[in-house]
């Protein structure tokens, strides 16, 4: 292949580059090519599949099961009709709020695991360095881009899962239930973002997709199998049986217990969705008989439910910016080489 | 030397205990091409890295276009073009998608970039690939991607970091051209770094000699021969058909003649140096003597010998030639 005449160069430098490329475009340029990267990508077709499969799966099952459920007076939320079909269950299959407690990480790992390292790997990374291109603007762009796809896919399942309802039991949903049902959405979101920021985060410590693949589903697995069994037994230990004598201790001791466990996300998480999907659980923690007293069992408004979540809220996104800033801090000053 | 494009000032870059570049200072002129030479591990990515903000440097300042490449990182980049030694490219992307990614990176607007991208394609003769995944492309033609790369975003200043490596020395005298062509017409500033001397003594200006995280030497190749090669900067090679015997009888008669210096014989090939051109004096002192001259080849010194002279007697050098020597003995003591 002859290289041609300078025709065509000389045609195009005449006119200077234009200095004034700003971060914001070039953010979004970034975003546009790594959207394209992972609709294109086989891995997207998989987690779509896996994700579908277990929506549809727990739908049918809530769905078969819907009228026993709602008929049932003695449920408080028996009248919340697309709340229940996205937590009941006939026990053969865990609802989906539950499903995605185990899906929503391996998600967010399966996007974000080879984001930095794949590029170093190809000798990508040093030459988009190269370009006029903001470092934060680069882990920013990886980040935003997985986590609109997530974004769309979730409300998409879920504008389907209303969609169906509406169109099986030809019942009207509630303005509630929608706000409620969009919040639990938003927060599945926040949640993959967690784990999504964690795994850009060991993207950018190791330098081997392997590891980093590998880094992000210990903590996950961690997290999900090992974490509750560790507490039980440091607990244990502390705090032993026979010095629990009165109710108070008891109290005292599961609310200790619960706090550690909530330092997972997976807990977080569950706490959350399920006051936002269970209108009628009022306190996440162990609550005495005295408490309970006079108490009517009822429905609670989006807004109290809400109020009880915040603090689970608060705590995944600080852990998501957590992760976030310490990417930052070691991206930015590091050097890249090929 | 009033503004210079590259102006390295006491640049220094050490990690941990290695100082990997030592106080280095460079200035190269607008619109020259540089060749910065130098073995492996001598320093010259890590030099290149500084220049572009892509390493802080440990002391000393590194300004391009007169900005600060450590400050200002990004005005510097939208400037200069860079190559790597190792090009990569989105391998499930074509050509043309990567390059235009590229313009869009540097602010050109889409339709532009996309004109740009198939004008430079052409350019590098890769206009038949254009619409070709990279993944596979060839390591050539990754390299002519990657030139064509660094020119869509109209640098004023290119760093090509083994431009050559890879590309069949056809292509490579192409590139070459291209690049001179390049910087000749538009202006363009060069900095290039390799270890194939041939090639940087084709297209640069001005060498620099690099090693060890030092600049040993600097100039164009004729300065450099003359600084080193002050006495014997000449060298004669004649080939007789007859074999000569080790003492030859008029050896030292060939010496007697003016500017001589040296002489090494080897079977029927003589290679005399000369302090000045004295090649019709010496052919006609063989012929004289009633030998038969087969060949007779002259040339003056080029950065080979420079090269050889600085790199040779590295120390470091010698001691891994002690070592892989006294490896071999133990291999074959076992055996």
């Amino acid at each position: 292949m002859p290289m041609k005449s300078l025709a065509a160069f000389s045609k195009g430098t005449s006119i200077k580059s234009d200095p004034g490329a700003n971060p914001v475009t070039t953010f979004r340029v970034v975003v546009d090519k790594e959207v394209t990267d992972h609709i294109r990508s086989w891995r997207l077709i998989l987690l779509l599949a896996l994700l579908a499969l277990t929506f549809f799966g727990a739908l049918y099952v809530s769905l078969s099961n819907i009228k026993s459920v709602v008929s049932n007076a003695q449920d408080p939320d028996s009248t919340f009709l697309y709340l229940k079909l996205l937590t009941s269950t006939d026990g053969t299959m865990p609802p989906f709020h539950v499903f995605l407690n185990f899906l929503g990480p391996l998600l967010g790992i399966a996007l974000g695991f080879d984001a930095i390292n794949s590029e170093q790997n190809n000798g990508t990374l040093i030459r988009l360095m190269a370009q006029p291109v903001y470092r934060d603007n680069l882990i920013l762009a990886k980040f935003v881009s997985a986590l609109i796809l997530v974004g769309t896919l979730f409300f998409t399942l879920v504008l389907l899962m209303i969609g169906a309802g509406l169109c099986i039991t030809g019942v009207l949903i509630e303005p509630v239930e929608v706000l409620r049902i969009f919040t639990f959405t938003i927060l599945a979101v926040v949640y993959v973002g967690f784990w999504l920021s964690l795994s850009i985060l060991f993207s950018i410590a190791f330098k081997q997709t392997a590891t980093s693949a590998l880094a992000a589903i210990g903590v996950w697995l961690f997290f999900t199998v090992f974490y509750q069994i560790v507490v039980n037994l440091v607990m244990a230990a502390f705090i032993p049986r026979h010095t629990i004598q009165t109710e108070a201790d008891l109290v005292g001791y599961n609310e200790v217990m619960l706090n550690i466990l909530r330092l997972a996300p997976s807990q977080l998480f569950s706490d959350a969705t399920t006051t936002l999907l269970m209108p009628s659980v009022r306190s996440l923690g162990p609550m005495t008989m005295e408490q309970m007293a006079g108490a009517i069992p009822s429905p609670l408004p989006f807004t109290e439910s809400l109020m009880v979540v915040w603090p689970q809220v608060s705590g995944l996104l600080a852990a998501t910016f957590l992760c976030f800033a310490y990417s930052y801090y070691l991206f930015m000053r590091r050097e890249i080489r090929s | 030397m009033e503004n210079p494009v590259i102006d390295l000032k006491g640049l220094t870059k050490c990690y941990g205990s290695l100082k990997a570049v030592d106080d280095l200072n460079l200035k190269v002129e607008k619109g020259e091409i540089f060749g910065l030479l130098g073995p492996n591990g001598a320093g010259k990515t890590t030099t290149i890295l500084m220049m572009l903000g892509l390493t802080e440097p440990t002391s000393g300042k590194a300004l391009v276009c007169g900005i600060d490449a450590t400050t200002n990182p990004i005005l510097v980049k939208r400037k200069v073009g860079y190559m790597p030694d190792s090009v990569g490219f989105y391998e499930n992307m074509t050509a043309l998608e990567n390059l235009v990614y590229t313009g869009k990176l540097n602010g050109i607007p889409g339709n532009e970039a996309h004109r740009r991208s198939l004008d430079l394609l052409d350019l590098v003769g890769l206009g038949d690939s254009a619409n070709k995944r990279t993944s596979v492309f060839s390591r050539g033609m990754k390299q002519r991607l990657g030139l064509a790369e660094v020119l869509i975003k109209r640098p004023e200043v290119i760093i090509l970091d083994e431009p050559t490596l890879g590309i069949d020395p056809a292509g490579v005298k192409e590139f070459l051209d291209l690049i001179r062509q390049l910087s000749r017409e538009q202006g363009l500033t060069v900095l290039l770094s390799s270890h194939h001397l041939h090639q940087v003594q084709m297209v640069c200006d001005r060498v620099g000699i690099f090693a060890a995280g030092k600049m040993q030497m600097e100039g164009n190749i004729h300065k450099l021969s003359q600084a080193l090669f002050a006495e014997d900067s000449y060298s004669v090679s004649i080939t007789v058909r007859e074999p000569l015997p080790a003492s030859w009888e008029y050896s030292d008669e060939l010496r007697d003649i003016r500017d001589v210096r040296g002489l090494r014989i080897s079977e029927n090939l003589v290679q005399i140096a000369c302090a000045s051109d004295v090649t019709p004096d010496i052919v006609r002192f063989f012929v004289a003597k009633g030998l038969d001259v087969m060949g007779v080849h002259k040339r003056e010194f080029g950065l080979d010998e420079i090269y050889q002279k600085y790199f040779d007697n590295n120390l470091i050098e010698n001691n891994a030639h002690e070592k892989s020597r006294s490896i071999f003995k133990r291999y074959i003591h076992k055996k």
